[in-house]
């Protein structure tokens, strides 16, 4: 019980986040936007919304503006990536379950306005990068459910043709998927290098966890980012723990977005989609108009455990999953606000919610229905090398297996 | 086969010049060239003595001006003019988006490097050593060498790491350390050694054009060292396939494989085989280490019975293991006696000189294992 306490103690972001008049950090609240006027009756005309004044916290920045030009079109399609992004996620979870997913799994269970969010203040031209929990990201980024399923699944079809698994998605603009905690960051910097050295007017979104965030290499990257002014995006998904170790236990200094120093930094309500893209958008526009990198904090929480070995419960209280899921959800939060606001009819949003399982539940069925790659030596050694450029050959388990290109 | 007219000459020219001066003795060397050049190349015309260091030099800037997504990242590469002087006066001629310095932080920079080449670009990510590479060696696997493969063919990464690699003179063990065996065991790199200037331009100029990760390891050493370059060599088209060995020097009795540095000294020890023992030892530059050129060392196998392998890395799970290795699955039956390998040994680089000198391959340990592997 000691243990626990110590471990309550150790969250102060979360403390907070119930006592809603606590003051010096953002909300978690999911449902804390408003309309002031009413709202148009056309689908794709844009209206206002009025954030929470508990959105943003800065650190030697002005603060986004706390209102959001959105539509009716808009934030239906946030909720149903949302929606389509939990339940990939909870076939992921059941097909891990039944032992026909591999190795690690990471869920992003609760964290899906993170990517939400993003996406919808970005462009296809833009650029992210991620580390290993990365199902969500490649979603929004163009994959299919069904190749990401097919992924897990180790199929042939699968968005990295089965080579990659689950931490290791790739699509256009889309840069991974990387297992190696912190590596993506100086990495994401370089996308923002070539960006500049391109002259693109894009950024780049570099994410890592709070774990990830005491990496050495994410001060370097910070470091040259600045020197040189890189249009890039630095966030920390902040969902207080690094695997088992909360980031009180992890970190000298919890407040994420001030960790770099001499780079700007924005925290953000990571539960809130709409703070989340009006963050990464007024950080975008900062980031292209010559200002340099940002580091951004999204505040967010990860239901399940770590990865699917991890139950979750050892090292955090059953109680404050369970006060998380009920009272800051980002789904539930987005339907209160579109059903409040007259966005939807409560009819209307039964149907998104059932098109989106109807949607990612043929995907996944099809995702198991396909083939597994041919165990042959052709298809194990290809791609190791740009197609064309490989060495005449490369040897198997023996001499006999070796496999000539 | 064509090469041993070609070659003889020229092979006879490197051995004796190499027998006269000590490797380190850079500026005698060049003083020697000019005459060494007229006995040698008396049918050749418009060959040139250049150093590895400006044939390296003049790879990295016809590369640059040949592509626009080539650029040059690390540490005082730009204003200082390279640690070794080998990107000496690109920044002036390419400008500072293309030459760029860094701070000391060879992961970040490394990383940095690599995800350039993910959004497209042709980075040269120079290294002062591949010592300082360690501090980055998971970006240049992880990140580098990885990607491609897991993300099923549709992220290529077109990087080269290149720097001084392995043996250098008096800067003990943090400083001189060979990591050929190390880059070379990663599928999905390519890894290159260079040995003279010839090497040095047409590997690095392969490894920028090359669409994969390809690590160059250059000898300090050898930086300032001369050699002829052909003409053709010295064109801007000048281009060495990656994956195929140089017989440096062709012989009957005995081959003797081996890279960078090493292929000097084998073809002093193989002067003095000649010389002493009346021995033709056929020498050979590997070149690559990845992919490893296979095919010649077992071609000249077959002709010589006999095999030695040279380099200056750590015995145990090194290039010289693998190649002895190769030589049992692919040439067991050529073999009329047990192949044998000369290395660095198995001990932290000491500083005092004659400790150091025992802590590295010399001619004479080369001729030592030869004439007992001969049995002369």
């Amino acid at each position: 019980m000691l243990f626990r306490a110590a471990v309550r103690q150790a969250a102060p972001l979360r403390r907070h986040a119930f006592t809603p008049l606590a003051r010096r950090t953002v909300t978690t609240d999911a449902a804390s936007a408003n309309v002031e006027s009413p709202l148009p009756d056309e689908d794709h005309k844009l209206f206002t919304v009025r954030l929470s004044d508990e959105s943003f916290e800065t650190y030697e920045l002005d603060p986004p503006p706390y209102t959001l030009e959105t539509s009716k079109k808009e934030l239906k399609q946030m909720y149903y990536d949302m929606v389509a992004m939990r339940r990939m996620e909870m076939a992921a979870d059941r097909l891990y379950k039944e032992k026909k997913i591999r190795g690690f799994c990471h869920l992003s269970v609760g964290q899906e306005a993170v990517a939400v969010g993003i996406e919808h203040a970005i462009t296809r031209k833009d650029k992210i990068i991620t580390a290993y929990r990365c199902h969500g990201f490649a979603m929004m980024r163009g994959g299919t459910v069904k190749s990401i399923i097919g992924e897990l699944l180790g199929r042939r079809e699968g968005i990295a043709y089965g080579k990659g698994g689950s931490m290791h998605m790739f699509a256009e603009n889309f840069y991974g998927g990387n297992g190696i905690v912190g590596a993506q960051v100086p990495v994401g910097a370089g996308l923002a290098f070539a960006q500049q050295y391109n002259e693109e007017p894009n950024t780049s979104i570099v994410l890592y966890g709070d774990g990830a965030s005491n990496q050495g290499q994410v001060f370097e990257a910070f470091n040259m980012a600045k020197l040189w002014n890189l249009p890039v995006l630095f966030g920390c998904e902040n969902n207080k723990y690094g695997m088992g170790t909360s980031a009180a236990r992890s970190s000298a200094l919890t407040e994420y977005y001030k960790r770099g120093q001499y780079i700007p930094g924005l925290k953000v309500n990571g539960m809130d989609v709409l703070a989340t893209k009006a963050a990464v958008q007024y950080s975008k526009n900062y980031a292209i108009t010559g200002n340099g990198p940002l580091v951004l904090e999204y505040v967010t929480y990860r239901y399940g455990g770590h990865s699917m070995s991890d139950p979750g419960t050892t090292y955090r209280s059953r109680e404050e999953i369970q006060r998380m899921r009920s009272t800051n959800d980002p789904i539930a939060g987005l339907k209160q606000k579109m059903l409040e606001w007259g966005v939807v009819s409560e009819e209307e949003l039964k149907g998104l919610d059932k098109t989106a399982r109807a949607n990612v539940d043929a995907e996944v069925a099809e995702a198991e229905a396909m083939a597994v790659p041919d165990n042959t030596p052709r298809i194990l050694f290809e791609d190791i090398y740009v197609r064309g450029s490989e060495p005449k050959w490369m040897r198997g388990r023996t001499v006999d297996e070796t496999f000539y290109y | 086969m064509a090469a041993p007219r070609l070659f003889r000459p020229t092979a006879r020219l490197f051995s004796s010049r190499l027998a006269s001066t000590a490797l380190r003795s850079n500026i005698r060397q060049s003083a020697c060239a000019p005459s060494i050049l007229r006995r040698g190349y008396a049918t050749e015309t418009g060959t040139k003595e250049v150093t590895v260091r400006d044939a390296l030099n003049e790879a990295l800037a016809e590369e640059l001006e040949r592509e626009k997504k080539c650029y040059i990242i690390g540490e005082e590469v730009a204003q200082y003019n390279g640690a070794y002087k080998v990107t000496r006066g690109l920044l002036d001629r390419f400008g500072p988006k293309r030459v760029i310095d860094t701070p000391i932080t060879e992961a970040g920079f490394c990383g940095i490097a690599v995800g350039s080449a993910l959004a497209g670009l042709h980075p040269v990510c120079e290294f002062m050593t591949f010592n300082f590479a360690m501090q980055a060696i998971d970006q240049i696997i992880n990140s580098g060498a990885r990607t491609h493969y897991m993300s099923g063919g549709i992220q290529p990464c077109n990087i080269t790491f290149r720097g001084p690699n392995g043996f250098a003179a008096g800067v003990a063990a943090q400083h001189s350390q060979d990591f050929s065996g190390w880059y070379g065991s990663i599928p999905g790199l390519k890894v290159v050694s260079p040995w003279s200037s010839e090497d040095a331009k047409g590997l690095l100029k392969a490894a920028i054009r090359d669409p994969n990760p390809v690590v160059v390891l250059e000898n300090e050493l050898l930086y300032g060292q001369h050699f002829p370059m052909s003409e053709a060599a010295q064109k801007n088209d000048f281009v060495i396939p990656i994956g195929k060995a140089k017989i440096e020097r062709p012989g009957k009795d005995l081959t003797i494989v081996c890279i960078s540095r090493c292929v000097g000294l084998s073809l002093d020890a193989a002067a003095e085989l000649k010389e002493k023992y009346g021995v033709d030892a056929e020498v050979i530059n590997l070149r690559s280490i990845k992919p490893l050129d296979v095919e010649t060392i077992i071609a000249s196998l077959k002709k010589t019975g006999r095999i030695l392998a040279v380099e200056s890395g750590y015995p145990m799970y090194g290039l010289s293991s693998e190649i002895l290795a190769q030589c049992m699955e692919y040439g067991f039956d050529y073999l009329t006696a047990p192949a044998v390998r000369v290395t660095g040994a198995e001990v932290p680089t000491p500083y005092a000189a004659g400790l150091e000198a025992m802590a590295f391959p010399q001619v004479d340990t080369i001729v030592g294992q030869a004439v007992k592997l001969l049995r002369l």
